[in-house]
């Protein structure tokens, strides 16, 4: 404020400083500068205790924050969910329909249609490993992008960790896939395969694949609140990760047509990762990519990076998402 | 430029602030792709990214115990001051300070229109943080407040179909039920029939009672005479006057008859 003052009184080429200028100052009646003390509102602010609003918080304390918030982000996610479905008639079984009816157009296409890769033995339980994992992470993309700009009336209007609303958007996702995740088992027993030990394995690839989901949606909902355009963007993006993840044909088929460095790119694919171990957990006898435990190890590497990366990176915006 | 009371505990101290905000608008003047494209290449913003500086360098210290009207005339940037010093909205430039976490109590609280008002109610307190144990205390007292359903069971009903005035209603009650530090309140007073404003008044009497500051944004100029000591004037983003209400008042309503 002083310096718009002296600004306007460009003319005056010695601009007294301190208090003497209160006298030549041509403001109303507030007009007063801060006189004895000389003390500068921030340092008021400083000694009062007073913090700045909008202050980042350390990573530590914001983590706090979101943990207190957890009954908040639940409540959030079985909200959206319940408003999701609360105009259709069938309400909640929509949950377990929409993997099956999923499922269902892939079985008709690929198995009775097309009859595709015929060599391979349980090809449709394959196919839909691979449709339902990838759809977890698509899903999560989707719902995260629009996690700060859709809620943008409720982040004017109420202070909370900003990070409670791409994991709330991700914790709808996650039970989605749960319960997609029985209708894949109970398609994979009517394949004709056996219930296995393995399946257990399912339990933590469950929790890495969410962790890398998490920090996947957390990065999409900053990078869409900074970026709109990019939503337009994302089906293509998709699809392509789609075509790069073996979802609907044998990841025998990069081998063959691909190598050197082009072939470590298209393995190191997070999805591929996931698709693939969690086909190893399911089916029988299936061809990897690459070994299972290189398989985990790069699943874990994966999560923990994106995971953490994404949080990171979602905090450090956490003051400007008000802005639009 | 800004007096300060050395005597007196400041709680909310601004800073030469500024705020500029972004809107995304669909169909500008010169949507077509081209001209996007045009845009693009020569990099400049225009198009559907404007920048509205609806705070242009604002300094004030507010003391505890004080109750502040913010007055101006309709887009002067008063509800968005309020905002930023609730934290809600960035600062761009200079700084906002205050004691504690500032609440601001506004109606337009965006709620979710698809569910019935009581999960509203428990999705409100949450989000103010409140335990469950607490919201799970408050709930029915809330609705009681709300008095949506004084005409019939309106509270196991979606939003959506809930009056304008009912809406309201519920989001102030909600807002409403918490204790605050700083208290800002946008307009909420206006919500509501008569009998829900005298309601709401009592309550936000006592809020201030319990709040170290309040600041009161309204068009309403006798409520403002009746809660608060002192006025700030803010027209088209910077500071026109601020001092006792009953001054300042006199040099608004003087501009606002122009």
């Amino acid at each position: 404020m002083l310096n718009s003052v002296t600004s306007h009184q460009a003319s005056d080429s010695a601009v007294p400083s301190g208090p003497t200028r209160s006298e030549h100052d041509p403001m109303p009646e507030t007009a007063v500068a801060p006189a004895d003390s000389g003390l500068s509102l921030k340092e008021l602010a400083r000694r009062n205790g007073l913090s700045a609003s909008g202050r980042l918080p350390s990573l530590p304390e914001y983590t706090r924050q979101l943990l207190a918030y957890r009954h908040f982000i639940q409540a959030h996610a079985s909200a959206k969910m319940s408003s999701a479905l609360g105009n259709t008639k069938l309400g909640a079984v929509w949950q377990v329909l929409t993997p099956i009816f999923n499922a269902g157009v892939y079985y008709v296409i690929f198995g009775l249609v097309l009859q595709t890769h015929k060599s391979m033995d349980n090809f449709v339980a394959y196919l839909c490993i691979g449709v339902f994992v990838f759809q977890f992470t698509q899903s999560v993309v989707q719902s995260g992008t629009n996690a700060i700009t859709s809620n943008l009336g409720m982040i004017r209007a109420l202070h909370f960790p900003r990070a409670s609303l791409p994991l709330s958007a991700a914790l709808v996702e996650i039970r989605n896939f749960l319960v997609a995740t029985v209708v894949l088992l109970g398609i994979v027993l009517l394949t004709g395969e056996p219930i296995t030990v393995k399946w257990l394995l399912l339990l933590p690839l469950l929790l890495l694949h969410s962790f890398f989901n998490v920090g996947l949606g957390m990065f999409m909902a900053r990078y869409g609140s900074k970026v709109r355009d990019v939503k337009q963007l994302i089906p293509f993006i998709m699809r392509f990760w789609l075509y790069g993840s073996a979802v609907l044909y044998p990841v025998t088929q990069f081998e063959s047509l691909l190598s050197g460095w082009q072939l470590q790119i298209v393995e190191a694919n997070p999805l591929l990762i996931f698709i693939e171990l969690a086909r190893s957990a399911l089916l029988d006898n299936v061809v990897l990519a690459n070994p299972p435990a290189v398989l985990w190890i790069q699943a874990t590497v994966w999560s923990l990076v994106v995971g953490i990366g994404g949080f990171v990176y979602f905090w450090r915006g956490e003051k400007g998402y008000g802005r639009g | 430029m800004v007096e300060i009371d050395n005597d007196r505990t400041p709680t909310v101290v601004a800073d030469e602030a500024h705020i500029i905000y972004r809107v995304q608008q669909g169909g500008g003047t010169n949507s077509s792709p081209l001209a996007s494209f045009k845009r693009m290449v020569t990099g400049s913003k225009g198009g559907n990214i404007r920048e509205v500086h609806a705070v242009k360098g604002v300094s004030f210290v507010a003391y505890k115990g004080e109750a502040i009207g913010l007055i101006g005339t309709n887009g002067s940037g008063k509800s968005t001051l309020l905002r930023a010093v609730a934290g809600l909205l960035p600062v761009s430039k200079g700084a906002i300070y205050a004691a504690g976490q500032p609440s601001l109590l506004g109606v337009n609280a965006a709620l979710m229109n698809e569910l019935p008002g009581d999960r509203n109610v428990e999705l409100g307190c949450l989000a103010m943080g409140m335990s469950p144990a607490e919201v799970a205390a408050k709930k029915q007292e809330i609705i009681d407040f709300s008095g949506i359903n004084d005409k019939g069971d309106f509270s196991s009903l979606p939003m959506r179909t809930y009056s304008s005035g009912m809406g309201a209603r519920l989001r102030f009650s909600i807002a409403a039920a918490k204790e605050h530090d700083v208290l800002l309140i946008d307009e909420a007073l206006a919500t509501g029939d008569a009998k829900f404003r005298k309601r709401s008044e009592q309550r936000v009497r006592e809020l201030r009672g319990q709040a170290g500051t309040v600041f009161l944004v309204s068009h309403s100029e006798q409520s403002i005479r009746d809660t608060c000591d002192r006025c700030i004037w803010l027209e088209a983003g910077t500071i026109r006057a601020d001092g006792p209400t009953a001054d300042v008042m006199k040099e608004y309503e003087a501009y606002t008859r122009r």
